[in-house]
């Protein structure tokens, strides 16, 4: 008796936790864009679908297990030879499959939809926006308008954004929840992602692909602003952020937690992390925490070889390996390391 | 060489330094103790060198037990470090390694091992064979998994853990990113028991196929045979995968190879490919075993064959075929496009309708059946509403598009505990409840066993549950902490506290093992359950050779029919013959013992003494290929005194006949 109580219990907890999906203030459910809503559009039909089938099942399963228990009166009885029924395994293998289909065809849909500028923003032009994540910070490149931000974008609400994603480091996720769908930003291609902010508002991202001992706090904020907010920004930028150069750029590069900041000029004009004949910016003593170190290899599309390459002139570029990577690195480049050990 | 003798110990974390003197003191302790009993010899004839399939399921077994013990303390580490925001318990390097270290083990070295373990006990018996095909190739498969297991877990205190998750992902687990040598146990330690794993899978194969008892077509086999059967038909299809990507892995940290790294061409998106070509099917490896062993505790608790075998049959081998065309759903977000998403979204909610089918014919093995309430029947019976969770968030995942809102956050690790948990622990929870008097010939102990089973389900379900609200409110996973703003704190508290519930289910669970062999009942009768398949046909334990006479089969459910018919459970003295049995042999081991050494270096770099290591694999291996060994055999006598010894007892339904 209270062991079928407790799997009614149980039954029922269920059904309340899958049908609050729908109505709390989980982030997911509270999208303010077309990509989050239609994304949220199609969990909720989902829900509804395995809503049901969870109560079928639970159903079922509570009447059998209640009605076909042991009971002292049922002892000496035994149960029939039954071997299956054909009907029964057409149904419960139709029914499944419409259920498949049902929940296919939007998705399909949705794929499809969430690849283009969102239809009730289609007459406007999208903005590009680069988005270059490093260990462990966010870069957002306005090409546009010339300026570069570290950690956090603003963006005029009401107007697309076309998100070009791409890593100077390991493999990380862009997701801006409120905003839409989350997708990888890997070193050497390119990924793109529209968003649009409906209203003016602070929307939070982040990174959800674990990339080392960073990950937790690499965070950054979208600022939806309206358009004359965003021009006058704009503008302020431009008044008063210092210009970024190649040697900061560089350094941002290096595996370490940083505020926000803004600059006049884009990284763009001397590496885009996107093209796969880009340099690569590793820095792999920098990374060393504890244990027994391995060999590192000296990479010779390295941009430290390239910046060896302007100093020394005619030093060549090989494909050598240093045992000892870390002295090795030590005499070529001792202005970098220091501080930024990701701390 | 450069071997730098000073780094090779990790020093100055309080807790690793604990750990470090528990593991010496236990070691110790272990030897003393073992010596005290005089133990040593026995150890080394009886087990190390055993290639009884039954022993080698049991080392397998108790090495999981151990595993999760392992496994679990991981766990349990995550989940006191995110109880609270902000907390200072772990600092994240640590955080990084426990959860790498717990994906590892929990799915390697837990979840394989049990499952391999029970398959190695029970399917040569439910098949009626003396053994499996390659008796010592089976002992070697343990001891290469062991040593895998051994490296793999020597790692955080001995030159320093993995740390990239237990996916490993590229180019972060590269030495460009991981300049330590945590990610080389990683590479070689699963390369090792990856190795002792294909063996099984073949192993599995050619018994199955070529050892079943006269009369036992393949519809006739039990469904814990068919799934094993499968399961080894997918290690066979998928470990090769990851042997190569672990093989490109190591070339990558350790020669400088550039097939998945940021520099020089590589391609970080090969190895999530290749890793999830074996991943995915590594998954149903997993679970249609653990299906297979719901499916003989559905049919014996409620004294009804299987519902619809055939469809059951059908929906293992639907399975395993769509295990090896999803693969990109665990990527979705790597942005390959809408169409490769749409059709990657299609075959993975199509795996949704086999399982479905499994699900309805379990239900109606119950309907019109007697169920009883043993501690097997219960796990069977929890599993189905934690799964069926787990199912339907499945199918929500699989829908491409809604993905790139759940997608690496705790909806999805809820998910997956929900599947595999329930799929997998359950299971393992029930079987081992189901097939321990087999086994040992002792029971577990129902009343411990109903407070091992409830501490664990409501355990599991305290600290699963809160996680799917936790990811739609944007909680990501791997994240050592999360700050007092962001609200997560109530809900991470209540998985902690469930997660402790569920470590005392697991405490009850090691306490039921201790009193069973304390106090358990002995003199189990050979089938104390009511069974219905062959393995309750012989002695519990069962004797070495299992079959004094091997069994005939005309029907599913075999034994339950010999025993409605009661034909075939008499032995007449004449029918018995001498057995011809395996050596054991001590190869194995030593092999284990070598892979070990060699392992171990290659993951320290100490190439040269590396390939001399592996020079002495490749030489035990030529000495083994000429040693000729044509076993023994047991004799009429010896056969006829066991089987009189356990036929004769009171309760028994087998007899024992002797004229003349």
């Amino acid at each position: 008796m209270r062991r079928i109580r407790n799997l009614m219990f149980l039954a029922m907890m269920s059904a309340v936790v899958l049908l609050s999906g729908c109505d709390t203030s989980l982030t997911v459910f509270e999208p303010a864009g077309p990509a989050a809503r239609s994304i949220m559009e199609l969990i909720n039909w989902s829900l509804v679908w395995m809503l049901l089938v969870v109560v079928v099942v639970l159903t079922l399963f509570i009447v059998i297990i209640w009605k076909y228990r042991d009971r002292k009166d049922r002892a000496a009885e035994e149960p029939p030879e039954e071997h299956g029924s054909k009907l029964l395994e057409v149904i419960w293998t139709a029914i499944p499959v419409v259920i498949v289909i049902l929940l296919a065809v939007p998705t399909v849909q949705t794929l499809y939809a969430l690849e283009e500028v969102p239809e009730e923003y289609a007459d406007k032009e999208p903005i590009v926006i680069h988005v270059t994540s490093a260990d462990w910070k966010w870069i957002f490149s306005y090409p546009e308008y010339d300026i570069e931000t570290v950690n956090y974008v603003n963006i005029p609400a009401g107007t697309p954004v076309d998100f070009r994603l791409t890593s100077a480091s390991t493999m990380q996720s862009f997701w801006v929840p409120q905003l839409g769908g989350q997708k990888y930003t890997m070193g050497k291609m390119e990924t793109q992602l529209y968003l649009v902010a409906d209203r003016p508002g602070s929307y939070w991202g982040k990174n959800t692909n674990f990339n080392g001992r960073g990950y937790s706090e690499m965070e950054f904020e979208v600022l939806a602003l309206s358009d004359e907010e965003f021009d006058e920004w704009v503008a302020d930028v431009h008044r008063v952020a210092p210009t970024l150069t190649e040697e900061q750029y560089e350094e941002i590069l290096l595996p370490s937690h940083l505020g926000r900041m803004t600059f006049t000029g884009t990284h763009l004009q001397w590496v885009d992390h996107a093209d796969m004949h880009s340099p690569s910016y590793t820095n792999p003593e920098l990374y060393y925490n504890h244990g027994y170190k391995g060999k590192t290899f000296e990479e010779a599309d390295n941009y430290k070889n390239r910046r060896e390459d302007h100093a020394h002139g005619d030093h060549e570029i090989g494909n050598s390996q240093h045992e000892e990577t870390h002295s090795a690195n030590e005499r070529t480049q001792p202005q970098l390391g220091g501080e930024h050990d990701g701390h | 060489m450069g071997i730098r003798w000073d780094e090779i110990l990790i020093t100055g974390d309080p807790l690793i330094l604990g750990s470090q003197i528990a593991i010496a003191l236990s070691m110790i302790g272990v030897v003393a103790l073992i010596t005290y009993l005089k133990r040593w010899r026995w150890l080394w004839r009886e087990w190390l060198t055993s290639v009884d399939h039954k022993r080698i399921g049991i080392m397998y077994i108790i090495a999981a037990v151990l595993m999760f013990f392992r496994g679990g303390i991981d766990g349990l580490m995550m989940k006191v470090q995110t109880s609270q925001p902000e907390m200072q318990f772990l600092d994240s390097q640590h955080y990084n390694e426990v959860f790498t270290t717990h994906g590892v083990i929990m799915i390697l070295f837990m979840a394989m091992p049990m499952l391999i373990g029970l398959m190695n006990v029970i399917v040569p018996l439910q098949i009626g064979a003396r053994d499996v095909a390659y008796p010592r190739l089976n002992a070697l498969s343990f001891w290469l998994f062991f040593a895998g297991a051994m490296l793999f877990n020597i790692s955080f205190v001995v030159g320093g853990s993995p740390d990239a998750g237990w996916t490993a992902y590229f180019p972060l687990a590269g030495k460009e990113f991981s300049p330590s040598i945590g990610n080389n146990f990683y590479a070689v330690s699963l390369q090792i028991a990856g190795i002792g794993t294909l063996m099984s899978g073949i192993n599995f194969i050619v018994t199955i196929l070529k050892m079943r008892a006269p009369g036992m077509t393949l519809m006739k086999m039990p469904m814990f045979t068919w799934t094993t059967f499968i399961a080894s038909v997918i290690i066979v299809a998928a470990f090769p995968i990851f042997t190569v990507a672990l093989g490109l892995m190591t070339f990558d940290r350790i020669f400088g190879s550039h097939f998945f790294t940021l520099s020089g061409g590589g391609l970080d998106m090969l190895w999530a490919n290749l890793f999830w070509l074996w991943g995915h099917p590594e998954v149903y490896i997993v679970v249609l075993p653990a299906f297979g062993m719901f499916s003989e505790i559905f049919a014996t608790f409620s004294r009804k064959s299987l519902y619809g075998y055939k469809s059951m049959v059908g929906s293992i081998v639907g399975i395993a075929l769509l295990s090896m065309l999803v693969w990109v759903h665990h990527f979705y977000t790597m942005g390959a496009g809408p169409a490769v998403n749409s059709i990657f979204s299609i075959t993975t909610m199509m795996i949704a309708v086999p399982t479905g089918v499994k699900m309805f014919n379990w239900l109606f093995t119950m309907r019109r059946g007697r169920i009883r309430f043993t501690n097997a029947m219960l796990w069977a019976l929890a599993f189905i509403p934690c799964f069926l969770i787990g199912g339907v968030t499945g199918v929500m995942l699989g829908m491409g598009a809604a993905d790139f809102q759940y997608h690496n956050t705790l909806f999805l690790v809820a998910h997956f505990h929900y599947t595999l948990i329930p799929g997998v622990v359950f299971a393992v929870f029930g079987a081992l409840y189901y097939w321990w008097p087999k086994m040992f010939g002792v029971m577990l102990n129902e009343k411990i066993g109903r407070w091992h089973f409830w501490l664990f389900v409501i355990g599991f379900n305290a600290t699963f549950m809160p996680m799917f609200f936790l990811g739609l409110d944007g909680a990501v996973r791997r994240s050592y902490t999360y700050s007092a703003e962001t609200g997560f704190a109530p809900l991470f508290l209540v998985s902690a506290i469930g997660s402790l519930i569920m470590a005392l289910g697991f405490a009850a669970f090691c306490y039921n093992i201790y009193w069973s062999f304390r106090y358990g009942k002995r003199d189990v009768p050979s089938d104390p359950w009511g069974a219905r398949t062959l393995e309750w046909s012989t002695a519990s334990p069962v004797q070495g050779y299992n079959f004094a006479k091997l069994p005939v089969v005309n029907k599913l459910d075999a034994f339950w029919h010999m025993k409605k018919e009661g034909k075939g459970l008499s032995l007449d003295a004449k029918e018995i013959d001498e057995i011809h049995m395996p050596t054991n042999s001590g190869i194995p081991i030593v092999m284990g013992g070598l892979f070990f050494v060699a392992g171990f270096l290659l993951v320290f770099e100490w190439l040269a003494a590396a390939g001399i290591a592996t020079l002495a694999i490749f030489a035990t291996m030529i000495y083994y290929s000429f040693k000729d060994d044509a076993g023994y055999h047991l004799s009429k006598q010896e056969v006829a005194d066991k089987e009189r010894s356990w036929r004769m007892k009171e309760e028994e339904v087998h007899t024992y006949v002797e004229r003349g």
